[in-house]
């Protein structure tokens, strides 16, 4: 059979016992068409498909039920008639047990198929073509991983050199495949020269165990029959397991290693189950999309151990009806080989495109696990390795949950064969070990990104608000600076009037009024301890001239505070109205009022002085100077008021009767009657001798308030018109 | 009923540890059956005492732990601790000397550190040492002459009252058959005789010199090297640390002791004293070696090479147990720098921690 290829070897493996004769001594028979077909959505590796019926929908055997979602993604079809009842959670043939999302056909036995057809010359198509036919038949890896196939045969052009066939079933009990060559060979062959007329390879390597000769026999025999292809070998291979695994199946037949990560398409090799080249035939030549698929029912529990044709989705506990298993007595349900499968816990659980056995085990043939003791370091689990690994070390650090090491132990490349667990002396589980620890170190990478990427989330927040809080504290500091450039700006210019500088703030004048109640308070304890000494006809007059001194200080003190607090208001009430706002001073009205200001005046001191004079009090030469100032202020007065007569007579100014002058004229009255009102209670309180004139001044100021604001009143009802 | 979920793979190679301690048990019948013979019934008591201390302080120590102890005793890896150290021991050492090695080996060697597959050292070997370290004089003046060379009185050899007697009673007279071993006798004479002259002694060649090495010592180490044969083949270790010893051990004999005149020459090394025991069954013992297979070269290689130079150099004439518990140290930090390069890989990854 190999005229003279050169096979290799991979390091380790193991010889369990075959267990296969059982299932090989019947042909493949047909499972029939169960009550109920359950169609997981997922039956592939990639994105799971999107239902295109209803419940109630009636569908024809092979009408698309689910569309692909995405590249990696596979169709779903409906392998026989009948009516959808379900859309729902139901229990899959998964390792974890879960359930997942699958379609539910009552089916009506009817079994009528959907318009199809076939494709006599399939040469004649166009590779791309061909590729979309298989993706439109949902046809998916039928080894047991179940990867969509249209993915697997997207290769560039001149991108693969050699073509594997895996007819390998190195697995103990399943004879699936052997039996699919044994019966179906040519369509197999047709199958695996469509995949040639796609990828182009230079070589096609069938790559068989020794231990199916019928089969190398039929394949053979079938080749021969179809002269058009010369590429085809059948290469026999020693009988080891796990030598079906892909890559051991490329290291035995081209000597080369898959790097490690990678996939064999780098190497120019691609590696197709057998199953799957028969699917591809039927998809190609038949136009049937993949609705069955040839399981073998194994075990001690069965009755009738065989092969079926299966339609997909049919439920195990259906198979198991067929083919005669004892239920009770099966103490293990096992979906795949003893070495690689996982256990079925509900007898519901369908079969599904990827499940190519189910073993119905008794308790003596697959007896319940033996207690795990201690591992005593032989390093048989290392002979037995195919992918040359140190299972024992991985053992002890998946152990103790050093995922560490046991990543750079390389466990990521454990193709989870089970070579080790079945060496192993102390019976340690040890790929249940590695499977925990392969999760917890996908959860720890998952974690570390989600990690990473909140820190590096958390650090642009601080960053961000340490420049705003540098940002604010940038810009106090300008307006510091701005502030005390102006203010060494205004020291520099002394000369500005009170009215454009910054007036003494509202706090100065209160505390210059705390200063004149301090003052004024005083003044009132003087006199009353003095009433008191007064009073007492024992005082000593020495104490009395003393407290009448402190008196008259403390009166000056009160004057001088009241003159300072006045003039601080004075200016800060000049400060409030800008020299555009009083508008112009040399008007002719103003001027006017000045000069009836200053004759007022001028009557008032030559009042008290003709008073003094009655009197004959030392203030006469006080109250003569006060009467020369205000006489002379009268005839400034007159001369500037004639002068702007003139003025204005030339000029023609007109007299600005605005509003806002007028207001400004009712505020300064209004002002000049409250200072004097000041002025005469202070005095009223002191009990001093200007009462009477301050009294004259306040009455004047308010006859003059009282113009204003009748002016004011006339010029808003002119406006007003 | 029903159905269990359990991990793969579902079914088991029909060999467990149990399999593993009695094959190692079975191929060191030929070996005690060659020291009985020449040497008298001293190693079979040596084994009784030995093993019933072994598997009583194994009991004591599993119940401490409250673990089930028959199920733990079946596992016959402290029986095979004990008769390996019974072998070791002089086979007319006193009782004593015998119950302190066994019960420390088992509870200090094997159980303080976790039980089986925890011990970093050979258990055996520490039961051991510590009787040499701590007894000499027995442990030196207890080793019989083989039967050829028994005075008169033993014509047909060592009974086996007279062996209890030595062993648990008066050891007045045990002087008339003791002797000192061959590779012992070599090396405290090679300083004042040539080979031929030492070779005078009937000890190495016999009172009629017809032996082809040493006189009932190379019975002995073949009989453990047809064991050890008989393991290779069954699988229960692999070639490369037996091979890599006793390659290393002739070796540093070549190259260092080539003049038998001045050293003890190879053909002795290798077949008197305990090398083909350490070789096949002391060296090998899996829990304190090295895993991995370049590290089993280097392990092994390493324990020929102290062997060697305890012998020639240090004051021990038999150095297998020291060389071993010198190894024994060496073990996981071999492990760490030799790990094999793994499928798809370009170079193996070795060293500490993770080198993604």
């Amino acid at each position: 059979m190999n005229t003279s290829f050169n096979l290799f070897d991979f390091v380790g493996g193991v010889h369990p016992a075959e267990n296969k004769t059982q299932s090989t001594q019947s042909s493949i028979s047909s499972a029939g068409i169960p009550e109920k077909l359950v169609l997981p959505l997922t039956q592939h590796i990639g994105a799971q498909s999107k239902p295109l019926v209803n419940v109630g929908d009636t569908v024809l055997k092979g009408q698309l039920i689910a569309a692909a979602q995405g590249f990696i993604s596979a169709n779903l079809h409906a392998p026989t008639s009948g009516k959808i009842t379900a859309i729902e959670d139901r229990a899959i043939a998964h390792q974890s047990g879960l359930s997942d999302l699958c379609i539910e056909i009552t089916t009506d036995k009817q079994d009528k198929w959907i318009e199809h057809s076939g494709i006599a010359n399939y040469q004649d198509i166009d590779a791309s073509q061909l590729i979309s036919l298989i993706q439109e038949a949902g046809v998916t890896g039928m080894g047991g991983a179940g990867f969509p196939t249209h993915v697997k045969v997207s290769a560039k052009p001149d991108a693969i050199k050699t073509l594997i066939i895996n007819a390998a079933e190195c697995e103990p009990y399943i004879t699936a495949d052997d039996m699919l060559m044994q019966e179906r060979a040519n369509d197999v062959i047709s199958g695996i020269q469509i995949l040639a007329h796609i990828l182009k390879p230079e070589s096609v390597l069938i790559g068989i165990e020794d231990n199916k000769p019928k089969a190398a026999e039929a394949l053979n025999l079938a080749l021969k029959e179809s002269p058009e292809n010369t590429l085809i070998e059948v290469i026999v291979i020693p009988t080891k397991y796990p030598s079906g695994g892909e890559k051991q199946l490329i290291q035995i037949l081209t000597g080369k290693e898959v790097p490690s990560g990678g996939l064999p398409s780098s190497l120019g090799i691609v590696c197709h189950n057998l199953g799957t080249a028969y699917a591809i035939n039927s998809a190609i030549t038949k136009g049937e999309p993949l609705i069955s698929r040839i399981t073998t029912m194994t075990g001690n529990a069965c009755a009738a151990p065989q092969n079926y044709e299966v339609l997909i989705g049919t439920p195990v506990k259906h198979l198991l009806e067929v083919s005669n298993t004892d239920i009770k007595n099966t103490s293990r349900l096992v979906m795949g080989g003893p070495m690689m499968g996982f256990t079925i816990d509900q007898i519901e659980t369908p079969i599904i495109k990827a499940s190519n056995c189910i073993i119905a085990a008794t308790k003596q043939e697959l007896p319940d696990p033996a207690m795990e003791q201690a591992c005593i370091r032989c390093g048989m689990c290392t002979e037995a390795c195919p992918a040359q690994l140190l299972p024992q070390q991985l053992y002890w650090f998946s152990k103790s949950s050093n995922l560490e090491q046991a990543e750079s132990h390389n466990i990521a490349d454990c193709i989870e064969c089970g070579a080790c667990s079945y060496v192993c002396p102390s019976n340690i589980p040890l790929v249940q070990y590695y499977r925990f620890a392969k999760g917890e170190i996908k959860q720890a990478t998952a974690d570390k990104l989600k990690s990473d990427r909140a820190k590096v989330r958390f650090e642009t927040r601080l960053a961000r608000q340490e420049r705003e809080a540098a940002e604010k504290v940038a810009k106090r500091q300008a307006r510091a600076e701005a502030a005390a450039k102006k203010q060494a700006q205004k020291k520099a210019a002394p000369a500005q009037e009170a009215s454009d500088s910054k007036a003494p703030p509202a706090a100065d004048i209160e505390l210059l009024q705390k200063k004149f109640d301090a003052t004024k308070a005083g003044v009132t304890k003087t006199k009353e301890k003095l009433a008191i000494l007064l009073a007492d006809e024992n005082a000593d007059p020495e104490k009395i001239e003393l407290l009448k001194g402190a008196l008259t200080k403390a009166q000056t003190k009160m004057k001088d505070a009241a003159k300072v607090m006045a003039e601080a208001k004075k200016a800060e009430k000049a400060s409030a109205f800008t020299s555009s706002d009083k508008g112009d001073p040399n008007t002719p009205e103003r001027l006017k009022n000045k000069l009836d200001l200053a004759q007022s005046r001028l009557e008032t001191a030559n009042k008290r002085l003709e008073e003094a004079k009655a009197e004959n009090s030392d203030k006469i030469e006080a109250f003569e100077t006060a009467v020369t100032k205000q006489l002379e202020r009268v005839n400034d007065a007159k001369l500037a008021l004639e002068t702007a007569i003139k003025t204005s007579a030339t000029n023609n100014v007109p007299a600005s009767v605005d509003l806002e002058t007028l207001k400004q004229k009712v505020l300064a009255a209004q002002t000049r009657v409250d200072k004097a009102n000041e002025r005469l209670n202070m005095a009223k309180e002191q009990n001093l001798e200007t009462v009477g004139a301050l009294q004259t001044g306040l009455d004047k100021q308010t006859s003059k308030l009282v113009d204003a604001k009748a002016a004011l009143e006339q010029a808003s009802t002119e406006e007003a018109k | 009923m029903k159905l269990p979920n359990i991990s793969s793979p579902h079914t088991t190679r029909p060999f467990s540890t149990s399999n593993v301690m009695l094959n190692v048990l079975m191929a060191l019948i030929p070996g005690i059956i060659a020291l009985t013979y020449f040497f008298g019934p001293g190693h079979l008591i040596q084994v009784l005492i030995a093993s019933t201390v072994a598997l009583a302080s194994e009991a004591a120590v599993m119940k401490l732990r409250k673990r089930p102890i028959l199920f733990y005793l079946k596992d016959y890896s402290a029986l095979l601790t004990a008769i390996l150290l019974a072998i070791s021991l002089p086979p007319y050492a006193p009782y004593w000397v015998t119950i302190i090695a066994s019960a420390f080996a088992i509870i200090v060697g094997k159980h303080l550190y976790g039980g089986l597959g925890q011990n970093p050292f050979n258990p055996a070997m520490i039961g051991f040492a510590l009787v040499l370290v701590s007894f000499p004089v027995p442990m030196t003046t207890s080793w019989s002459a083989p039967a050829e060379l028994l005075p008169a009185a033993f014509s047909s050899g060592i009974s086996f009252s007279d062996a209890m007697t030595y062993i648990f009673s008066s050891r007045e007279t045990i002087d008339s058959i003791t002797s000192a071993t061959p590779l012992d006798a070599y090396k405290h004479q090679v300083a004042l005789a040539t080979e031929s002259e030492i070779y005078q002694n009937p000890l190495f060649k016999g009172t009629d010199h017809s032996s082809f090495i040493v006189l009932a010592w190379e019975w002995v180490s073949i009989g453990f090297l047809l064991g050890g044969l008989y393991l290779l083949w069954k699988r229960i270790f692999t070639w490369h640390i037996p091979v890599s010893l006793l390659a290393s051990l002739a070796l540093c004999s070549l190259i260092f002791g080539w003049d038998a005149d001045s050293f003890v020459p190879t053909s002795l090394h290798l077949f008197a004293g305990a090398t083909m025991l350490g070789a096949f069954f002391i060296a090998t013992d899996p829990v304190s070696a090295s895993t991995t297979p370049l590290g089993k070269l280097i392990y092994g290689a390493g324990i020929g090479t102290f062997i060697y130079v305890i012998r020639t150099w240090g004051a021990y004439p038999d150095a297998v147990a020291f060389a071993v518990l010198l190894m024994n140290f060496a073990a996981p930090f071999i492990d760490q720098y030799t790990q094999p390069r793994t499928y798809g890989h370009n170079k193996p990854k070795r060293g500490l921690a993770a080198k993604k």
